[in-house]
């Protein structure tokens, strides 16, 4: 029951680095997503897109660490931005009013091309 | 194997499934496994309200663990599903620092800037929204958090005997089950 974390910072037309996320995100497995996010931020990351749509499940602990991801990069005059697709993922967003605190896009292109 | 007393006094209860876990990180996903598990095989439940159940128990278990870390003891988190002829009930019950449900800060509005200075605390407000009651009581003893969802039997449920394996459930082997998924 890991999670899978993927990082694509092959991308030379545009800034972002696509983190890309599978499996289930919960007090156990969050913390290991937090540390990549804190890790590609020191390393000088500031449009990172979080791809959730391998996601199967996330509650507020995964949420707490993409809000973490977001002020921090935020703060380095970057970005985190979504990609998801996924109606019971995106419900996790809707009922706590973070689809509008978060830019989500529907696939990993519309979220490079910004 | 006998019910507790619901909720409101009325009707009869059966425990259904009744677990304890290890205060640690890693049980969240068996107690998830098992609870749905139970849900989807006793009850007449769409899939999207087994899954807001699910992420319901996810928030519960979260916050019963945390409290445990805060207390630093190996107390375990109990689980239990019992169910009437209307109502699923998931009870999660710790032994850590109580708390105030009623005390928590309101959550600023999602357009406010501040909101996003609640990197926790959302667990509370997403298990009021996913059940249709919860009931938290909490003293210096610990918490326990009761979910009612609303639903008929299963009519192609499996019977109750065929579930008795759940309550003897093997955690340690669920656990490897999981891992090495």
């Amino acid at each position: 029951m890991d999670l899978g974390i993927d990082v694509d910072d092959s991308r030379t037309s545009t800034p972002h680095v696509v983190v890309a996320v599978r499996g289930e995100v919960d007090i156990a497995t969050a913390p290991k997503l937090r540390e990549k996010l804190v890790e590609l931020a020191s390393q000088g990351a500031q449009q990172v897109v979080v791809d959730l749509d391998q996601v199967d499940f996330l509650d507020s602990t995964g949420l707490g660490v993409l809000i973490g991801g977001m002020k921090r990069l935020r703060g380095l005059d970057g970005d985190l931005t979504l990609v998801c697709t996924s109606p019971r993922i995106l419900k996790v967003f809707e009922i706590t009013g973070l689809n509008r605190a978060f830019t989500i896009f529907d696939s990993v292109d519309a979220a490079v091309a910004g | 194997m006998p019910g507790p007393r619901s909720a409101d006094g009325a009707g009869d209860t059966d425990t259904i499934l009744s677990l304890e876990i290890p205060p640690r990180a890693e049980f969240v996903a068996v107690a998830r496994l098992l609870v749905s598990t139970a849900a989807k095989s006793r009850r007449s439940l769409a899939e999207d309200r087994v899954a807001d159940l699910t992420l319901a128990l996810s928030e519960a278990c979260t916050n019963a663990i945390e409290a445990h870390d805060a207390k630093d003891e190996a107390d375990r988190v109990l689980v239990r599903v019992d169910e009437d002829d209307e109502r699923l009930v998931v009870t999660v019950e710790d032994r850590g620092l109580g708390f105030d449900p009623f005390e928590l800060p309101p959550h600023p509005a999602v357009t406010d800037p501040d909101r996003l200075n609640f990197e926790r605390g959302l667990g509370i407000p997403i298990i009021r929204t996913l059940v249709d009651e919860v009931t938290f009581s909490s003293d210096g003893g610990g918490t326990t958090v009761t979910m009612v969802v609303r639903c008929p039997p299963s009519l192609g449920g499996l019977p109750a005997e065929d579930l008795l394996d759940l309550e003897t459930f093997d955690l340690e082997a669920a656990w490897d089950d999981e891992a090495t998924r």
